[in-house]
Formats: structure tokens, sequence, C-alpha cells
């Protein structure tokens, strides 16, 4: 299973702060796995309407949206980031 | 020494400050970040990851650590809910030479607009809440240092 964990606005629009998923052998990049969770729902399709608007990180790293998805592990999904 | 710290906790400038002058140094920069109440603003809330927040801010004080000789570096965010006039950043650099304290100092504080995993939401008196989306302005300083 791979826990995908969710930040800002999107964990407002999941509705959730994280889930653990199976996920389907088509899923291979960080974009699969944004487009996979925009199609499955009506909270996946408001999160991720504009997916160059999210960022990700893989097992602790930073990761673009043609970085692997592993089948266990963690993802974070998130906005672009606002500190300081 | 490096001290680094996510934290809900208000943040001590003054203890803070304390602290990291305990070696005496001879140049030390700082920077303080509070919370504006413009048009209205209640409450800045700042969501962060339990986990890499804080390895962000490790790793950024790293690097300006091997940039700069420094003796002594301070970095601390503060999380969750802050009404306007509370300090969100803590930044204190040390160097024997004021140049490479500043110069730490303010690549410490745009990188963190930018490499941190930080999100802000502000929630205003009309009952108006919204995310802080991110500025153009801030990658370009951030960048400055590439």
């Amino acid at each position: 299973m791979l826990r995908i964990s969710y930040f800002a606005w999107v964990r407002e629009r999941m509705g959730i702060a994280e889930e653990a998923v199976a996920l389907p052998d088509a899923v291979a990049s960080v974009a699969d796995l944004i487009a996979w969770l925009a199609a499955r729902d009506e909270a996946g399709a408001r999160a991720f309407a504009e997916p160059q608007r999210i960022c990700a990180a893989v097992d602790g790293h930073m990761a673009g949206p043609e970085a692997a998805v592993p089948r266990s592990g963690e993802v974070a999904l998130f906005p672009p980031v606002t500190g300081g | 020494m490096i001290r680094v710290s996510v934290q809900p906790e208000a943040i001590d400038a003054a203890a803070e400050q304390t602290a990291h002058d305990t070696g005496g140094h001879g140049a030390s920069a700082s920077f303080i970040g509070r919370v504006r109440g413009d048009g209205g603003l209640v409450e800045l809330f700042l969501d962060h990851h339990p986990v890499l927040t804080a390895a962000g801010l490790e790793a950024l004080a790293a690097d300006a650590a091997a940039r700069w000789s420094l003796a002594a570096l301070t970095l601390i965010h503060r999380v969750g809910p802050m009404a306007p006039g509370d300090t969100i950043v803590l930044v204190l650099a040390s160097s024997p030479h004021r140049a490479e304290a500043l110069a730490a100092v303010e690549f410490l504080i745009d990188r963190l607009k930018t490499d941190v995993m930080l999100w802000k939401r502000e929630r205003f008196a009309d009952g108006r809440v919204q995310w802080v989306e991110q500025r153009g302005s801030d990658h370009g300083r951030a960048e400055r240092w590439d």
C-alpha cells in the first residue's frame, strides 16, 4: 500500500489528511498518480483540477511529475509553498 | 552551533538571541518576520509537514553553513495559528565578519519562501478565509542564490 498525505488547500479539497491506496499498475509516475486521483472522485477532481499547481515529495524527497511512484512508501501532495 | 526549530509555541526572540550570543561572536545579523494585520487579517495559520518541514529547514541551515563561515546559526519557524504582531520566523547568523553574517541571513529568508514545506492561510474579520499564493518575486529572490 502507498500512503498519500495532503497539505494546505489540497487537504481541504480532498477532505482527508492522508490515506493508504493500492495503486493500479498503470500509475507509474507522480503525474500518473495526480491524474488517477483527479479521475477517482469529486474530491480528487476539485483538488487536482490544476495539476501544474501541485508539488510532490516521494519518500521525503521533492519529486517532479516524471518521478516514479513506489508501490509502498509515502507520497506527499501539496501546493507551492508560502512560508517565511 | 546550529539551532533549528519548527514550533507551535511563541518565538521568544530575546531568549533565542541570548542563547545564540553565548559564543561572543564578532558580527551577528538578525531577521524577524511578523504577522501583518493588513486588510482586516485576524489570524494567520501556518500549515506544515510533521517531518519534511524541519528537514527542509535543517538542509537550508546546512547549506548556509557550507557557503559562509558562520560561528552560530539560529533558524526558528513558528507553525499553527498566529495573530497580527506575532513573530513567524527568526533568523540569527553570526560570523567573525559582518558581510558573511548579513549574507547568510538574506539567503536563509529568501530560500525559506520557496524551499520549505510551509503554507499560509489567512482569515479576515469579515469571515473570508484564503490560502496565500506563491509570488513570482519570491522565486526571483530565491534564484539569485543558485
